[in-house]
């Protein structure tokens, strides 16, 4: 048996999904985390419940909300189709939207926790040698966090692969923009054709075992997340 | 003090009374026959005294299922192929498997003004997205490829083709406006003679294959008086006409 060129394709997409998502997550999420773990603002503990909502909603809730705001009576869905870009529902960057939101507290946590760890001294004795706040973060922050970064990196990533209720209800099952390893998994369970679904299927258990090994060996020490 | 043993008995007896006459059977019963199994089931709670408890979702996953020991006793399949499967791999009660309803196709929009001649729209092609269900996984999605075809529009349609993962998501795109329109289930947009909203066309029937849906008891619901009991009363004339008035041929 062996792959089928549609499940080549599931894969492709998958991981151009999960790289896409998690390469805009460290942009987006970084400046939220390092907000996060530095503000005394009593915003604090609004925004980190709403990142940390995917973590406790059901997929099919937030599935539902994203297909009824990204529809065209939706809010989303006004906005993209008056901006010109149409509607968001069944295209590849709707997923990578929907996916960000899904699986944003795997990266700004990881991140947030490993910036509390360093506390206020080391940006305060750079700040004394005069590094400015961006040569602070990047020389600094980055260097003493990378353990966080990775562990956020690999989460995000590992975890949208994993995503099957969110793409289910707004994806549209589309071959090359939507079809992903997940869903066409599930599609072989349902159609009956177990062979080619443990083919996926355990691919998916090897490729998440694997992911999980190297962070935990190439991070023995990262355990807060 | 000495009335309330007497009460609790007298409950206990009444209780173990109304379990002997009165039974559950679980049903597994496909999406497209949500709505209409839910006024079948208040039915034959009333009409019976037994009770059916219904769980809704695709044929295949209940397929998976039931192979894999699910506590249903009855199955009402979205197709005929599925439960002739069980009946071949011994899950059934031999003898039991009846056709309860044939499913009819609808090309079906929420707006109103869309679907005004029929399959002309299709043919227009003045819209973003045309929603089937999975053709590979559930029979409305092979019957609306078939129709297709049958229009010799497949070909112009296939870029803008989305797919539920059975016909409740299908109609959930459509009726969001994710989707212009789609082919549903007759089932899903009709109700008592007429279609509840939005435009239609009713596909004719002989532009596909017929999407007969089988009934079937079993292993577990041997012994089951209340698995007969649904069986028998899906059959009667007063469901029949149930079954018909959401859109089925019965």
């Amino acid at each position: 048996m062996g792959f089928s060129d549609a499940d080549i394709q599931a894969i492709w997409l998958t991981f151009r999904l999960a790289g896409l998502t998690t390469l805009l997550l460290l942009l987006i999420g970084t400046p939220i985390a390092w907000w996060l773990a530095r503000t005394r603002s009593r915003w604090k503990g609004p925004v980190g419940a709403v990142v940390a909502l995917p973590l406790v909603l059901p997929p099919t809730v937030i599935g539902f909300y994203l297909l009824v705001a990204m529809g065209p009576n939706g809010p989303v869905g006004q906005l993209t189709q008056a901006v010109g870009i149409g509607l968001l529902p069944f295209t590849f960057w709707g997923l990578v939207i929907a996916s960000v939101f899904y699986s944003m507290p795997f990266v700004v946590q990881p991140i947030q926790n490993a910036i509390e760890a360093l506390g206020e001294r080391p940006l305060e004795v750079a700040a004394t040698l005069r590094a400015g706040p961006w040569d602070r973060f990047f020389s600094v922050v980055v260097p003493l966090a990378r353990p966080g970064f990775l562990t956020a990196a690999i989460l995000g990533f590992a975890h949208t692969v994993g995503e099957f209720g969110v793409v289910l209800m707004i994806g549209g099952n589309i071959p090359g923009a939507t079809r992903v390893v997940s869903v066409q998994i599930y599609d072989y369970v349902e159609a009956m054709e177990y062979g080619q679904a443990h083919w996926l299927a355990m691919s998916m258990v090897i490729f998440s075992f694997l992911v999980l090994l190297a962070l935990y060996t190439l991070n023995p020490n990262q355990r807060r997340f | 003090m000495k009335t309330i043993p007497k009460t609790l008995t007298a409950l206990a007896l009444l209780a173990g009374a109304c379990a002997a006459q009165a039974e559950t059977v679980q049903v597994a019963v496909a999406a497209n026959f949500t709505a209409p199994m839910k006024v079948i089931a208040e039915a034959f709670a009333q009409d019976t005294g037994h009770k059916a408890e219904a769980a809704y979702g695709s044929t295949g996953k209940f397929y998976a299922q039931i192979t894999n020991g699910a506590p249903f006793q009855v199955f009402l399949a979205a197709d005929d192929t599925t439960p002739a499967k069980l009946e071949d791999e011994g899950m059934t009660r031999p003898g039991t498997r009846f056709t309860y309803a044939t499913g009819t196709l609808v090309l079906w929009s929420a707006d109103p003004a869309l679907i005004k001649d029929g399959a002309r729209v299709l043919g227009r092609n003045q819209f973003r997205k045309l929603a089937i269900a999975n053709p590979k996984t559930a029979p409305y999605g092979t019957a609306a490829v078939e129709v297709m075809k049958a229009l010799q529009v497949d070909q112009m349609l296939a870029p803008k083709l989305v797919q539920g993962e059975n016909i409740a998501q299908t109609y959930q795109f459509v009726s969001t406006g994710n989707a212009e329109l789609g082919f549903v289930a007759l089932s899903q947009a009709f109700k008592d003679g007429q279609i509840t909203g939005g435009s239609a066309w009713v596909v004719p029937a002989e532009m596909h294959e017929p999407i007969r849906q089988d009934a079937v008891i079993l292993k577990t619901g041997e012994g089951n008086a209340a698995a007969n009991a649904f069986m028998d009363y899906l059959k009667s004339d007063k469901v029949k006409a149930i079954i018909r008035s959401f859109g089925y041929e019965i």
